[in-house]
């Protein structure tokens, strides 16, 4: 079962250092970071316009999608993915197995440097989760444990 | 997977329903979608085919408000009913913290009720998940239906774990948002034990 993602501050700070490296190294327009179920979790470069929510999701659909022909051809997965478009393109890299690190660049760029660069921005993201990992596990700052049944209740309020 | 970003204050969970096809699942979030406020909810994504069935998931970003100081956002996915849609619905069930299962009421749609429910058991299952230990719901859809079988023997046949469960008309909105918070308290609740 997949374990819960916990992102802590200082850890959130080094993953968008990460990601701002990645779209000015790359000249990405845009990097963003999802979690396997769409969430995401960080951006950077050029988002002003972008549904980024959706974006999230649906990557990670993708994803999960071309995992699942994956396992169908006897792979456990495709971790990099490369979509071509008329003017800009698409880079997927799964990051330690529960992350999408995903890159959008004019067709301009190159292929070959958006990818080494992913590919070592990925390792180091993929450092700091299992860091964050172990984090979790040892408890860190429990704060939703403080959440009374009253502020659950109060959701909603219309 | 729920996420829990401390330095954003922030929390995501995601709720998918479930159910056999034509039973409602997208009306439920259209619905939603309909009723909420502007800034609180974000597009609604239908992959659907050319005749509006569900081909890979409906997906819905909601924010419910802040919670202990959180803000709260739930990622709402329905699955694609028809059973030969199957891999799909596997893979939409990845990372789930809740599941809504909505049933139809009708009585010609019995058996599709069952078949739909062990679908999911198995499917859970499949990704290492329980039923009985997961927060989940059920919801009794199209109860304006002349044909609609009693409340009771729904209950009886769907529902022997008693967890909440709710009678609805989902194009009308009846029911839908208790549905939903019912949901949301449980994986809240859920998630507040863990942490």
């Amino acid at each position: 079962m997949a374990t819960q993602l916990v992102i802590y501050e200082e850890e959130a700070g080094r993953i968008q250092d990460v990601c701002n490296r990645l779209a000015a190294d790359a000249s990405a327009r845009m990097v963003f970071l999802v979690d396997k179920a769409g969430q995401l979790l960080a951006t950077a470069g050029q988002v002003q316009g972008l549904d980024t929510t959706s974006l999230g999701s649906l990557t990670a659909g993708n994803v999960v999608t071309m995992g699942g022909i994956a396992q169908l051809i006897g792979e456990p997965e495709f971790p990099n993915q490369y979509h071509e478009g008329a003017n800009e393109s698409l880079y997927m890299s799964v990051v330690g197995a529960r992350v999408v690190l995903g890159l959008i660049f004019a067709n301009k760029t190159s292929l070959g440097l958006v990818r080494l660069r992913a590919r070592k921005a990925a390792d180091e993201l993929a450092k700091i989760f299992e860091q964050m990992d172990s984090k979790a596990a040892r408890g860190g700052p429990g704060a939703l444990a403080e959440i009374t049944d009253e502020d659950i209740d109060n959701l909603f309020n219309e | 997977m729920s996420h829990i970003n401390y330095a954003a204050k922030e929390i995501n969970c995601k709720v998918v329903y479930y159910g056999p096809g034509l039973c409602g699942k997208t009306t439920n979030l259209q619905y939603i979608y309909n009723k909420t406020n502007g800034d609180t909810k974000g597009k609604l994504i239908s992959l659907s085919t050319e005749t509006d069935r569900t081909l890979f998931f409906d997906f819905l970003p909601l924010s419910v408000g802040e919670v202990g100081g959180y803000k709260t956002r739930f990622h709402l996915y329905t699955v694609p009913g028809q059973v030969f849609y199957d891999a799909s619905r596997k893979l939409i069930l990845r990372s789930v913290d809740g599941v809504v299962f909505v049933a139809d009421s009708q009585l010609e749609r019995m058996e599709a009720n069952l078949e739909s429910l062990e679908n999911l058991k198995t499917n859970l299952a499949d990704q290492g998940y329980d039923l009985g230990k997961l927060p989940f719901v059920i919801q009794y859809n199209k109860r304006d239906l002349p044909n609609a079988v009693p409340v009771e023997e729904l209950s009886a046949a769907l529902n022997p774990g008693k967890v909440p469960e709710f009678q609805a008309v989902a194009p009308t909105g009846v029911g839908v948002f208790d549905t939903l918070k019912a949901a949301a308290k449980l994986v809240l609740t859920e998630l507040r034990k863990s942490r």
